[in-house]
């Protein structure tokens, strides 16, 4: 009989760029705010996940919060290091052997596309140096070639762009918080045909905290619980189409996101049509739009007629992205996968303010893919 | 001026017919690039060294737009005279599919289904004044 989890304290340093201030110090206020929201203290952790891909080992924040002891283990875990800390305290408190821990998330890249380290990804260096090693190809590409196969038009992709922005402007904790119409979305520089500037989102800066705690001791930190039922990380199998490939077998794989969704939803005993909301890794548009079918919740293609109708937006049938997504958050990778999960307990909680998802939403689904290849589901409910 | 491949062991040069060098998993015949001791699909631990087809299908594409940051760039990345170009796959029949610069880089021009084949051209000048080439695959007129 395993242990149920429930999230009760949830913590976020502004998304964007914050001048003077360190990705691992985002990390440690992020880690107060939740502390605070629990009303517990660093001292009540029993254990910590952390990670970051550029801002430093994580472990090493106690040093700035305190030296109590706890278990720290550093995540490295590529796109889903934010959802793989979550999946680590999840099982590590399912399991048995602590009662209530957290799992942190941070980062700060530099300006620009990511600049990939090729060594590390075991490219030789005539891959960089031919001009191959850009992840913002191979959105394009798949994108593109998906387009070709199920009908997605340009339209889709300025339209969920467009309302990633407009979500972004009701949520204090976004980067870009302006709204951009679809016109200058479609009309901004080609990046990666047939993705614009204002398609893709920008890698940046930002930290998430969230304490779990065994299900039957949540009463004692927050009069609103939000339960963990599932949380899966999977990565690519044979014949997946994944970033940063010099070649890709014959064999089409439907990827890592299929296989960690069916996990999640098989865990957690419910269907994709039991999710009241939704937050989709968008590295930019067209991915919004594939891991959209990918996850389960529509067929290839009918995302077409389900965006042009407005189903995804926040007052529409399934929400996607409420708070902005990746578009408009932008994309530190250790603390991105975090974020969507906060902004599920938010929902969850009635507490999204002025982007709350109406009708008292009871089940909520997050999504991160990455490079590698790997992806990560959890799903929430109230 | 000598003409120098961006790496050795990528394609076979010099050449007059210049291809792709891969691998070929001697258990279950899966083709990989660039090589590499291990299958992933069968996970065998043996594979032998192919010259791989030089013809194919454009199977998706997209043009690089902006300058690529450099390093690890070696190609023209100053923002005044960059040029985009083109990156696509190409399906080898009954090998695999290849990521590569295609010398096309007008969308209007690219399709996917079209015929490709392999082509040499240059990147950049080294420090010894040789021209440096890298590989591409180019429409069949």
């Amino acid at each position: 009989m395993t242990t149920e989890v429930a999230i009760v304290g949830i913590g976020m340093h502004e998304f964007g760029r914050t001048e003077g201030v360190s990705g691992m110090d985002q990390g440690v206020i992020a880690v107060r705010r939740a502390c605070s929201d629990a009303g517990l203290s660093w001292e009540d952790m029993q254990f910590a996940f952390g990670g970051s891909m550029a801002a430093g080992a994580a472990d090493t924040m106690v040093s700035l919060l305190g030296l109590t002891g706890l278990q720290f283990i550093n995540v490295a875990n590529g796109c889903a290091t934010g959802g793989s800390a979550l999946f680590s305290a999840y099982n590590t408190i399912r399991s048995g052997v602590f009662d209530l821990g957290i799992a942190i998330g941070f980062d700060k890249h530099e300006r620009g596309a990511f600049r990939v380290n090729t060594k590390g990804s075991g490219l030789g260096d005539w891959y960089g140096a031919s001009g191959l090693a850009l992840t913002t190809q191979f959105f394009g590409m798949k994108i593109n070639r998906y387009m070709h196969e199920y009908g997605i038009t340009p339209s889709t992709l300025a339209k969920v762009s467009s309302k990633a922005f407009r979500n972004g402007s009701l949520n204090p904790m976004a980067w870009r918080r302006k709204p951009i119409s679809e016109e200058e979305v479609a009309n901004s520089p080609m990046l990666s045909y047939p993705l614009t500037q204002y398609m893709f989102c920008n890698p940046g800066e930002g930290g998430v905290a969230l304490i779990l705690c065994r299900a039957d001791k949540a009463h004692l930190y927050t009069d609103k619980p939000v339960y963990l039922r599932a949380a899966a990380v999977r990565s690519r199998r044979f014949g997946s189409f994944e970033v940063l490939a010099p070649s890709i077998a014959l064999e089409h794989n439907a990827g890592p996101t299929v296989d960690a969704s069916k996990a999640a939803f098989e865990m957690a005993g419910i269907g994709p049509d039991d999710i009241d909301l939704a937050q989709l890794q968008d590295t930019e548009a067209g991915a919004e739009v594939m891991h959209m079918a990918e996850n389960g919740f529509c067929e290839h293609g009918e995302q077409e007629w389900m965006i042009q109708a407005g189903e995804t937006e926040i007052g529409g049938k399934f929400p996607v992205n409420t708070d902005g997504g990746c578009l408009a958050n932008g994309e530190p990778i250790g603390a991105s996968g975090l974020r969507q999960v906060y902004e599920n307990v938010l929902q969850l909680r009635g507490d999204a303010g002025a982007r709350q998802v109406p009708n008292n939403p009871k089940v909520a689904y997050t999504h991160v893919y990455g490079a590698p290849g790997i992806s990560g589901v959890t799903i929430l409910s109230r | 001026m000598a003409r120098v491949p961006v790496t050795e062991g990528v394609f076979t040069w010099p050449s007059a017919k210049p291809a792709l060098i891969g691998s070929r998993c001697v258990k279950c015949g899966n083709h990989m690039f660039p090589v590499q001791s291990g299958c992933p699909k069968c996970t065998g631990d043996t594979t032998e060294t192919v010259e791989l087809g030089r013809r194919g299908t454009l199977w998706t594409w997209t043009v690089q737009g902006f300058p690529p940051k450099a390093p690890p760039y070696a190609g023209d990345a100053d923002p005044k005279t960059f040029k985009a170009f083109g990156v696509g796959y190409v399906e080898l029949p009954g090998e695999l599919k290849i990521e590569t610069r295609l010398t096309e880089a007008d969308p209007e021009k690219l399709k996917i289904g079209m015929e490709m084949e392999m082509v040499i051209i240059p990147l950049c000048t080294d420090e010894n004044g040789n021209e440096v080439v890298t590989f591409a695959f180019a429409p069949v007129a």
